[in-house]
This record gives C-alpha cells, sequence and structure tokens, in this order.
C-alpha cells in the first residue's frame, strides 16, 4: 500500500516535469497510472489476506478466547447467581429460565444459565477483537460505581445515570453530527428504578445494536439478543459479571494487539 | 410565501430544462430523457433555519488565526504609542484602544475593544472522539460526562475516606477529632461557576446532588486530606469594610497631621482638609459654617461623623463646597468628613463608621418628570367621565 502511494507521488513530480508536451505527458500518465494500479493490485493482495486472516479465522472457531476457564458453574452457585425473585414477582417469559422455586424463591437454572453467558461472553470477545464500542448500562444505584470503574479499567464506556430520551434514536442532536454510536450494549440490570423495562432496550433494538442483558426472574427476556438469566440483586454476583466482562474485553483486545503486531513482522517480511 | 415558491421551482425546471436541451444537442438519442419531476419546493427550504442552527460555531483554525492576529496587533499597538513590544501588557492596550478611539458611549461593553481571542469567543467543545469515532472519555453517552465524572471522582473519594476510616479502626489508631477543614468566610461555588467551570448546563437537581455530595464528603472525619479539592468549590467571600480606600496621611511643615477627602450627594460637590490641631473649628468655602448653614439639621450632619468616633473638639475642617442645595452640601461635607476620619481611626472603628451608614455615598437623585403626569409621580386630575 505504502509503495502504491509512493509510486503515486513519483508520477505527480514526473506529471509537473513534462508540462510542455500535453499528449506526451498524458500518455504517460495513463502507462503510469496502470503500472500503480498493477503495483498496488499486487501488493494489497497479500494484506486483505493477512487482515482477512486476522478478522475471519477468530469467527470460525468456537471458543476463540478459551473463555470456558473463565467461569464453572460452581463460581456461579457461590456468587449465588441462581437466586431469583419471589415467585409474585415471576415474569412469565423467564419461566424457561427457571429451575424451580423454593420456599417461594425462584431459582434461576445455572446449567441454562451457564450455556448463555458463555454465549454472550463469546460475542462480547468477538465485537471487543474488531473494534467495535461496548457501552455499560445499569440503573441500580447501588453499583453504579463499579460498572463506571470497571469500564474506565477495560477501556469501554458506561452509563448508570438518567437515561435521556433521544441518546441513541436522536444521536446527531444529542451529541453533535458524526457520532458514531456503541456497537454492544451490556445491561447489568434490565430494569430502571421504578421496575419498568430500561428504556435502552427498546432504542438498542430500534437501531439495530444487538444488546447482551442479565435478566433477572422479574425481567423481560424479549428484546435483548444475548439474556443472561441471573441474579442481578446481590453484590457478590454483580461482581463477578464485572470481572468477567472485563476479563473477556481485555483478553480480546490483548489478542487483537499481538494479532496486529505478527501481520506486521508477516508484512514486513 | 407560494408565490415565491412558484417562481423558485419554475427557474429550477427553466435551468434544468435548458440544461437538458444543451444535452440533447451534443449526444443525440444516446440518453434517454429523463422525465422531470414537478416537485414542490417552498422557499422555506432554502432560507437558514437560524432559530435552529444554535449559537455559532467557531473552528480551532479561526480562532488560532485569530490569536495571531492578536498578537501582531498588539506588536503594531505598541509601535505605535512608542512603547516596547515585549513587555505590552493588557493594561497598556487598554489603556492605548482609549487614546486611540475615544468613545463617548455609556454602555461599556459597546466601546471598542482588544481583547484576547479567548476572552471574546465563548468557549467551545472540540470534537470528542478520534479517528475511529471512539470517544476520549468513558462517559460520554451519558451527555453531561464532565458532570457525571465529577459525581463519579467524589463518590470515589468518599469511598477511599471510608477505607482509610476502617483501616485506622483496625490499627486502633482512629481519632473523631481531626483536623477540620475551615469554612467561614467562604460560600459554595455557584451553579453558574460550576457550569464555567464544567463548560457544560447542569440542572438545578444535578447542582443541588453535587452540593450534597461535598457536603457528605466534609461530614465525614478524615475530611482534611481532600482539602485541596473541596476548597476548589468554595469562593471565599471579601470583607466588605477592606474595599475602603482610606485616604493617606500627610503631615504641614508644621508636623500637624492632615488628610484631605471628597464626598458628592445629588449635584453637590465638596472637599474637606482634616487638620488635627486641637480646636473644634469648622469654615466653609471661607466663612464659618454657622453662616453657611443656618439651619440646625444641616449643622448636626456636619457634627454627626465626628461625634460618633467622638473626636468631635480635635479636629480643624476646612472645606469647599458648591453644586445643588443647602441638605445635599451638607449630605456631601458628610461624607466627605467622613472619609477624611478614615485615616485617623482604628480597622474596628472603620467597620462600626460602615454599619452606621456614615461610608456609604447616598445614590439618591431627582427623578425625571414624565410625559403625561404633571412631575415625577403627579398625576393629572382624575375625571371620571
Amino acid at each position: 500500500m505504502c509503495s502504491g502511494n509512493m509510486a503515486a507521488g513519483v508520477l505527480s513530480g514526473v506529471r509537473q516535469v513534462l508540462r510542455g508536451p500535453r499528449l506526451l505527458s498524458a500518455v504517460f500518465s495513463c502507462h503510469g497510472q496502470t503500472f500503480s494500479s498493477a503495483a498496488a493490485a499486487v501488493k494489497s493482495a497479500p494484506d486483505t489476506a493477512v487482515t482477512e486472516k486476522i478478522l475471519n479465522f477468530p469467527l470460525t472457531q468456537p471458543d476463540y478466547f478459551h473463555l470456558s476457564e473463565l467461569f464453572t458453574m460452581k463460581d456461579l452457585f457461590e456468587a449465588r447467581v441462581h437466586l431469583g425473585h419471589k415467585k409474585g414477582c415471576r415474569h412469565r417469559l423467564m419461566e424457561p429460565y427457571l429451575f424451580g422455586s423454593r420456599l417461594d424463591t425462584d431459582i434461576i437454572d445455572l446449567e441454562q444459565t451457564a450455556e448463555l453467558l458463555q454465549q454472550a461472553l463469546n460475542f462480547t470477545a468477538h465485537v471487543a477483537y474488531r473494534g467495535g464500542i461496548i457501552l455499560f448500562v445499569s440503573r441500580r444505584r447501588q453499583f453504579g460505581h463499579l460498572i463506571e470503574t470497571t469500564s474506565r479499567e477495560c477501556g469501554e464506556y458506561a452509563h448508570t445515570r438518567y437515561w435521556k430520551g433521544g441518546l441513541l434514536t436522536n444521536a446527531p442532536i444529542q451529541y453533535s453530527p458524526g457520532v458514531r454510536l456503541p456497537d454492544l450494549i451490556i445491561f447489568f440490570s434490565t430494569l430502571n428504578n421504578v421496575f419498568q423495562q430500561h428504556v435502552g432496550i427498546r432504542d438498542a433494538a430500534k437501531m439495530n445494536i444487538p444488546t447482551v442483558g442479565i435478566v433477572d426472574s422479574n425481567c423481560n427476556p424479549s428484546l435483548i439478543a444475548y439474556p443472561v438469566p441471573g441474579n442481578d440483586d446481590t453484590p457478590v454476583a454483580m461482581e463477578m459479571y464485572c470481572r468477567l466482562f472485563k476479563m473477556t474485553i481485555n483478553r480480546a483486545k490483548d489478542k487483537r494487539r499481538q494479532m496486529e503486531l505478527l501481520k506486521g513482522i508477516s508484512a514486513s517480511v | 410565501m407560494a408565490a415565491s415558491g412558484c417562481r423558485g421551482v419554475r427557474s429550477i425546471l427553466w435551468k434544468y430544462g435548458s440544461c437538458g436541451k444543451n444535452f440533447c444537442l451534443s449526444r443525440s438519442k444516446t440518453v434517454p430523457q429523463l422525465p422531470v419531476r414537478q416537485i414542490c419546493v417552498s422557499s422555506s427550504l432554502w432560507k437558514k433555519n437560524l432559530a435552529a442552527a444554535g449559537p455559532q460555531k467557531f473552528t480551532q483554525e479561526f480562532i488560532d488565526k485569530q490569536v495571531e492576529e492578536f498578537e501582531i496587533g498588539k506588536r503594531h499597538l505598541a509601535n505605535m504609542m512608542g512603547e516596547d513590544p515585549e513587555t505590552f501588557t493588557q493594561e497598556d492596550i487598554d489603556r492605548s484602544i482609549a487614546y486611540l478611539f475615544p468613545s463617548g458611549l455609556f454602555e461599556k461593553r459597546a466601546r471598542p475593544v482588544m481583547k484576547h481571542p479567548d476572552e471574546i469567543f465563548p468557549k467551545q467543545t472540540a470534537v470528542q472522539w478520534d479517528a475511529e469515532g471512539r470517544p476520549f472519555h468513558f462517559l460520554f453517552y451519558t451527555g453531561r460526562q464532565s458532570y457525571y465524572s465529577l459525581l463519579h471522582d467524589v463518590y470515589e473519594k468518599i469511598l477511599a475516606m471510608e477505607r482509610h476510616q476502617d483501616k485506622m479502626r483496625n490499627k486502633g489508631l482512629f481519632a473523631s477529632e481531626t483536623k477540620q477543614i475551615l469554612l467561614t468566610g467562604s460560600r459554595w461555588q455557584l451553579k453558574e461557576e460550576i457550569e464555567e467551570y464544567l463548560v457544560e448546563n447542569i440542572s438545578d437537581h444535578g447542582y443541588m446532588r453535587l452540593i450534597q455530595l461535598l457536603e457528605k464528603l466534609l461530614s465525614m472525619p478524615y475530611c482534611s486530606l481532600e482539602e485541596d479539592f473541596i476548597l476548589k468549590f468554595r469562593k471565599q467571600l471579601e470583607v466588605q469594610s477592606s474595599k475602603h480606600e482610606i485616604p493617606a496621611l500627610q503631615h504641614d511643615p508644621q508636623g500637624v497631621a492632615f488628610s484631605v477627602a471628597d464626598g458628592r450627594r445629588k449635584t453637590a460637590k465638596a472637599s474637606i482638609t482634616l487638620r488635627d490641631s486641637g480646636s473644634g473649628n469648622i469654615t466653609i468655602n471661607g466663612r464659618n459654617y454657622l453662616h453657611c448653614f443656618p439651619l440646625l439639621q444641616d449643622r448636626e450632619q456636619l457634627m454627626f461623623p465626628l461625634h460618633f468616633v467622638g473626636m468631635l473638639g480635635r479636629f480643624d475642617v476646612e472645606g469647599s463646597v458648591e453644586g445643588s442645595g443647602h441638605s445635599a452640601q451638607a449630605g456631601a461635607l458628610r461624607l466627605a468628613i467622613s472619609r477624611a476620619l478614615l485615616s485617623f481611626v482604628s480597622e474596628g472603628e472603620v467597620e462600626r463608621m460602615r454599619q452606621a451608614g456614615l461610608l456609604t455615598a447616598d445614590p439618591r437623585i431627582r427623578e425625571r418628570k414624565k410625559p403625561g403626569q404633571e412631575g415625577a409621580r403627579k398625576k393629572f386630575t382624575w375625571k371620571k367621565r
């Protein structure tokens, strides 16, 4: 690619020198252009191959980032992820994800949770690997600071404050024209402070932004792309989720940097 | 508006129509003529929507160019005034501009001004994201990144302080009477000042929340660790009496101390010389004050400042006064005497005098007469029918 640019620079110099005989210069430039385009084509083929390898190869593997070693079902149990709300708060659409209820308290099926969490973490890792913008959202005041700190540590973004109306749907006016919207939104709690579904879920669905959400037994999992049934009220559980997402994102970014370095080495070779 | 719109449409169609004709002439039958669709365009679409444009935005290059021009202009001005361009300060610039462009306008902001562009053009936020579109600040998507990051920092400090407290308790070194931050003589910064500091708009509720968080930080035992941070949000109140300009105490060749001061009331202007001679004589315009002010009330006004500080028989008062009537002249003289007394009196006495109202210039002037009325307030006779 850089050799193509150099060729173009040389060309412009040549054209300036041969300003007198116009036909000659035109002929020269035509030939030169074809020469440079051929050269560029030859040079860019290995580049695209390498880029394709970096971007497309991870998608062919089921667990490219080895995220299954990050957590076990026992860890989820010890972090009390299986504890849901009482029977009266149960949402109808969460019934497939519940294992049962014990003394009126709903118990979430950890086998399904583990599988869905694995899928969600894998998706997050791939998005972070491809340099996507990830937004952490939660409206729980208890964990707002924790989530903001987590987002800062992995270099992504957080929104744990009052959600203004058109943040996603009216973005050029709310921010500035030319703003880039998040490529993935992770909800650590899908409800807002008055126990209604967070506006961000609906807005993300409108703007075709994929969502990952920790859904408790009183939440609606329908509009979320990667729902993860689990407890969102206990500090232990929230710390565990934050830790897991931070580790996945850091891992994915480190892997990308590694691949870029390797690409640099192979390109120079 | 419809007529202008139609005219516009017709002109557009005519332009396109003529272009189409030229096309027909040059390339015959190779390009099929596209049907011209009548688009109704009203003139409101062409006019710039000034209300929706918002405040005018200046690009960074424009402001940099203005800064360059200002620096060059400053050097030209210094050369014009015959001064050294290297040591030409903003005060010199103001003085030179006032000299070169004398203006009789009352509104100071309407007069010609030459200041650094940073003071003239309003501060604007720069582009918030990098080349790939990733925003710089981690709270960018909240819409109010500076304010929320400030709340985040304050909460972080509260948590850190609680952890510190727990550590001290564990070691057994916890002391509840730790050094407190001095808050007397200062107030919390106003919402406008914090908005200026953050370059962002805050709501009243948001401002209250910030102040509540800072108060919570202050209520903790070890708040002195974050003293610098908290004092950033407090503004020192100026002590009122320190603003008084005390006239310099001068000495006669005989060694007698005296001070000179001026005073004004309505249109009367007075100038007083207080001599520390020991007699209680008062001379105004060369005559004794009994001749100038036959009315007791006026003489009481003259006497009041000296009686208040208890130095009635100590000073020799020599004054000149002109303009307005007897009462206004007496008031002007009283103010002048009080100001002259400041150089003979202690700090505490100055504050007492200020609170007694001796040092405040009376701002009342004559109210103008309005048309349709007899005088300033008096109306013509009201007739019911």
